[in-house]
């Protein structure tokens, strides 16, 4: 039994653990221990075996060989069998999954007790929601328990993934990437709720790719490369070139090179543009903007701002409550997305699965997506086969896609791989389409590991020398003004304003993120 | 404690394919034998007479059992295409049986009626086949346009409108061959005139298989090369797995709503233009024998596969025909053919998720600390 008064009594002990899957060796034989009291980050690439690992934790896959030891509910560290979620639940491990598992025309309290045994057949509402507005007090999650999950923001939600937990007595509790969706505002909060259950004599496990966050949050780190542990260290002896060596397995460069060069004429041009949110509500007041060919164009904002639907304006794809839209000096406001496409804008969407993808289809019938109705991809009515595999195995080669065939499901590749087939879809559309392309990147790295996001990157700049039109919206402040000649700063759906990326400053930017509006 | 536990196959194997379905064909003859033999029934016996009935002397150069078969399966074959064109862009058409039902009563107008009101028609079996299979079409898909534009504009649930448009087709139906078109010369019967002979598809070898069969079977290709090599198929498919990817690639729902619904009920429609032109020649009951329901069993064992579909049709007719012939020949109540039946499909169906999930045997062991 460990327990040392330094640094806390283990939690949980991963053994030698080796998952195997049909053709892929997932993890091999890793070992990994968590104290109680602590935050261990769990960092690596995607693919890495992160996700595979904690889901063996969670009883959602069954290791191979190994095995793992428990020290939860009062008992000393003994070896546990964990075969389902349920399980894990039972022995005080619980998940917060990337992409929530909430009801949406549910309270908060409902969503706490869906499936918690003992709540009785009528539940004391009113007890549980004291019982969730307690629990959220202790550690700073505050949210509305008789609030419906629909009308809370995505960090709100995160906090009822954690609630939920808590109402379990979970005393292990891993997060799936958890500041992926978060504003930097909320990320800091999180990073103090973290802080405060691991206080509590919880292990908190948290698992993410981006190294600022696991050197300001974590106490440990291990590093996973394909899907071995090469190193686990304590956070106050890591740095980030360090811990990106070990992830990636060489040296990675974190400025992008942006080369300067004089941007050309307007090829969009946005006029008073307003538009309503999904629920009717305006989301988008009366912005304009122009994009020239050359230029990157990237547009900040805490999340929920408007981005999301401005680039669902300017690619066609929600209709406008006002204002005009003009592309190449012609009038495009109220066409349809083929429309746009026509003239040249291409999209990577905000949701790779829900929009950008069609994933049950294979990778070929999502290449061509774009240009499934032109020559050489079809004939007539007819699809031609031969072209489109040989524009497959193009844009498989060019932008480095890996997959074990161009007939996989697109959903079975991984996020990085997802992305670039789309943007290997978007650019090379753009570049047919005989005219000045308009990229519209919408939080194109994000969920991305380190290689992946270099991908990215260096194809949005490539593109930028090229000449096309680059519209960037990201939520990572770095990125936006690393890559970006200009940053627009949309706040309650307003143009705030745009700076020159080379004058601007993080806090300048984030000031205008808060409201405050500057014109240059 | 032991415990079964169903995991998700990642990579499930091809031979899979056949040996799940043969497995629970397996199983679903011994299940289906215990009760037959709690009706006293031997179920060797039984299930003779049930291959006698669907297939016959088939290797000793009798086919006429066999035929009947083929007879049951042609409807089959083309409301169950009609289905899968639809069910590929979750487009849930579950109105097979209305537009199937419109399809007979306008082929059996134009054969009832057309001869006289147009004397000038060349009165021979192309041109009246054409003119049938063309009504037959458009009444079928014009029936299946209601439920896509109430859809399309309005995003009414097609399941339901499809559904109660089925009623309507068939008590239309019904009151048209009871009444209105209901043959002064038959004695009193329900029943329409006999169609004027130069407007029955033609037979093959004195049984009543005829040239609907063909038509399914030509109905397979269309949408086997519609799904699987046009940008229209396409677009079905771009519809049918993410919505949302189709509306970003410029797709239009709308369009291909009103497209997927006029060829569904279409084949439909030319199903119950082949019942009447090719078995009763005229408009009478049991033109609704729930095929275009059954269609929807077809459709998900066939896994939308048009090939497939035309395979599944026929034993599943060879199922409905063994089972009258176990009625007949074994005596046997007609309820227990038909749980028979229901527990061929059960096990079929049923099977499949042995093809996408594993069980696991998983003993739960509490060990002592260590």
């Amino acid at each position: 039994m460990t327990v040392d008064p330094e640094v806390g009594e283990v939690a949980v002990a991963i053994r030698g653990l080796t998952k195997r899957f049909p053709g892929v060796l997932a993890n091999e034989n890793v070992d990994l221990t968590v104290r109680r009291g602590e935050i261990h980050a769990l960092l690596g690439e995607n693919g890495a075996g992160k996700s595979t690992l904690m889901s063996c934790l969670v009883g959602l896959y069954r290791p191979t060989e190994g095995h793992i030891e428990l020290a939860t509910g009062g008992e000393p560290l003994h070896r546990v069998e964990i075969h389902s979620p349920r399980d894990a639940i039972r022995l005080g491990i619980g998940m917060v999954y990337q992409h929530f598992k909430l009801v949406p025309n549910q309270t908060v309290a409902e969503n706490v007790i869906l499936g918690v045994e003992g709540v009785g057949f009528v539940p004391n509402m009113k007890k549980i929601e004291a019982e969730v507005a307690a629990l959220g007090e202790r550690f700073g999650l505050k949210v509305d328990p008789t609030a419906e999950i629909w009308q809370l923001s995505v960090g709100l939600l995160q906090r009822v993934e954690i609630l939920k937990l808590l109402y379990r007595g979970a005393e292990i509790l891993i997060l799936d990437e958890p500041t992926a969706v978060l504003t930097p505002q909320e990320s800091a909060e999180l990073g103090v709720t973290l802080r405060h259950l691991a206080d509590d004599g919880r292990a908190v496990i948290f698992i993410s790719h981006k190294l600022d966050e696991v050197l300001a949050f974590s106490d440990r780190v291990t590093v996973l490369r394909g899907g071995r542990n090469v190193a686990t260290i304590d956070t106050k002896d890591a740095d980030k070139a360090g811990l990106a060596k070990l992830m990636v397995g060489r040296e990675v460069l974190f400025d992008s090179d942006r080369e300067d060069h004089d941007a050309g004429a307007v090829v969009l041009n946005c006029e008073n543009v307003s538009a309503s949110d999904s629920r009717g509500l305006p989301a988008v007041a009366g912005v304009s903007f122009e994009v020239h060919s050359g230029e990157i164009l990237g547009v900040a904002g805490v999340a929920g701002n408007g981005q999301f639907e401005l680039a669902e304006c300017i690619t066609g794809l929600r209709s406008l409550t006002g204002g005009r839209i003009y592309l190449h000096g012609d009038d495009v406001t109220g066409m349809s997305p083929r429309g746009f496409i026509r003239r040249g804008v291409s999209h990577v969407p905000a949701d790779r699965l829900g929009m950008g993808l069609a994933g049950g289809l294979p990778l070929t019938d999502n290449f061509i997506m774009k240009r499934y109705k032109s020559a050489p991809i079809s004939k007539g009515r007819f699809l031609r086969k031969r072209a489109i595999s040989t524009l497959s195995d193009e844009y498989i080669k060019k932008f480095a896609v890996s997959t074990p065939s161009s007939s996989t499901p697109a959903r079975n590749l991984s996020g990085g791989n997802q992305q670039k087939a789309i943007l290997a879809r978007e650019i090379d559309a753009g570049a047919k389409s005989g005219l000045t392309p308009l990229i519209v990147a919408a939080y194109p790295t994000r969920g991305l590991d380190v290689g992946a996001i270099e991908a990215v990157r260096e194809a949005l700049l490539a593109e930028r020398l090229r000449g096309s039109a680059i519209i960037l919206i990201s939520e990572d402040l770095d990125e936006l003004l690393v890559l970006s000649d200009r940053v627009m700063v949309l706040h309650g759906g307003e143009n705030m304003g745009v700076v020159d990326a080379d004058q601007a400053t993080k806090e300048r930017v984030g000031l205008m993120m808060a409201g405050e509006a500057v014109h240059q | 404690m032991i415990r079964l536990r169903l995991e998700r196959r990642l990579d499930p194997p091809g031979y899979l394919s056949w040996v799940v379905p043969v497995v629970s064909v397996v199983l679903a003859l011994v299940a289906s034998g215990l009760l037959l033999l709690a009706f006293g029934a031997n179920p060797i016996e039984t299930y003779a007479a049930m291959w006698d009935g669907a297939f016959g002397d088939i290797f000793g150069g009798e086919f006429y059992s066999v035929s009947e078969t083929l007879v049951r399966a042609t409807p089959l074959i083309l409301t169950g295409l009609a289905v899968a064109v639809a069910f590929k862009m979750k487009f849930w058409n579950i109105g097979a049986e209305g537009q199937l039902v419109m399809g007979g009563i306008a082929a059996s107008g134009v054969a009832l009626f057309l001869p006289e009101a147009a004397p000038g028609i060349p009165q021979n079996l192309v041109v009246y086949g054409l003119l049938m299979g063309g009504a037959a079409i458009l009444a079928g898909a014009l029936w299946a346009l209601i439920p896509a534009l109430l859809k399309a504009y309005l995003n009414v649930s097609e399941i339901i409108v499809t559904l109660m448009l089925n009623y309507i087709a068939i008590l239309w139906y019904s009151q048209l061959f009871t009444t209105s078109w209901k043959d002064p010369a038959g004695f009193g019967f329900p029943g329409s005139a006999l169609f004027p002979e130069y407007t029955w598809l033609p037979r093959f070898f004195n049984t009543r298989v005829n040239l609907a069969i063909f038509i399914g079977l030509l109905a397979a290709v269309f949408v086997w090369v519609l799904l699987s090599k046009t940008r229209a198929g396409y677009e079905i498919r771009l519809l049918g797995d993410n919505p949302e990817a189709a509306r970003f690639a410029g797709v239009s729902m709308f369009r291909n709503i009103i497209l997927v619904m006029l060829v569904s009920g279409g084949l439909a429609g030319l199903a119950g233009m082949g019942e009447v032109a090719g078995i009763s020649h005229k408009l009478q009951q049991g033109l609704s024998a729930n095929n275009g329901f059954t269609a929807i069993i077809v459709a998900w064992v066939a896994k939308l596969q048009p090939w497939a579909i035309v395979l599944v049709s026929i034993l599943l007719a060879a199922v409905f025909v063994g089972g009258d012939q176990i009625q007949m020949t074994m005596g046997l109540p007609a309820s227990v053919a038909q749980v028979v039946q229901g527990i061929m499909l059960f096990f079929v169906l049923g099977g499949d998720i042995f093809s996408r999930y594993r069980i696991r045997v998983v003993r739960q062991h509490v060990e002592a600390p260590a």
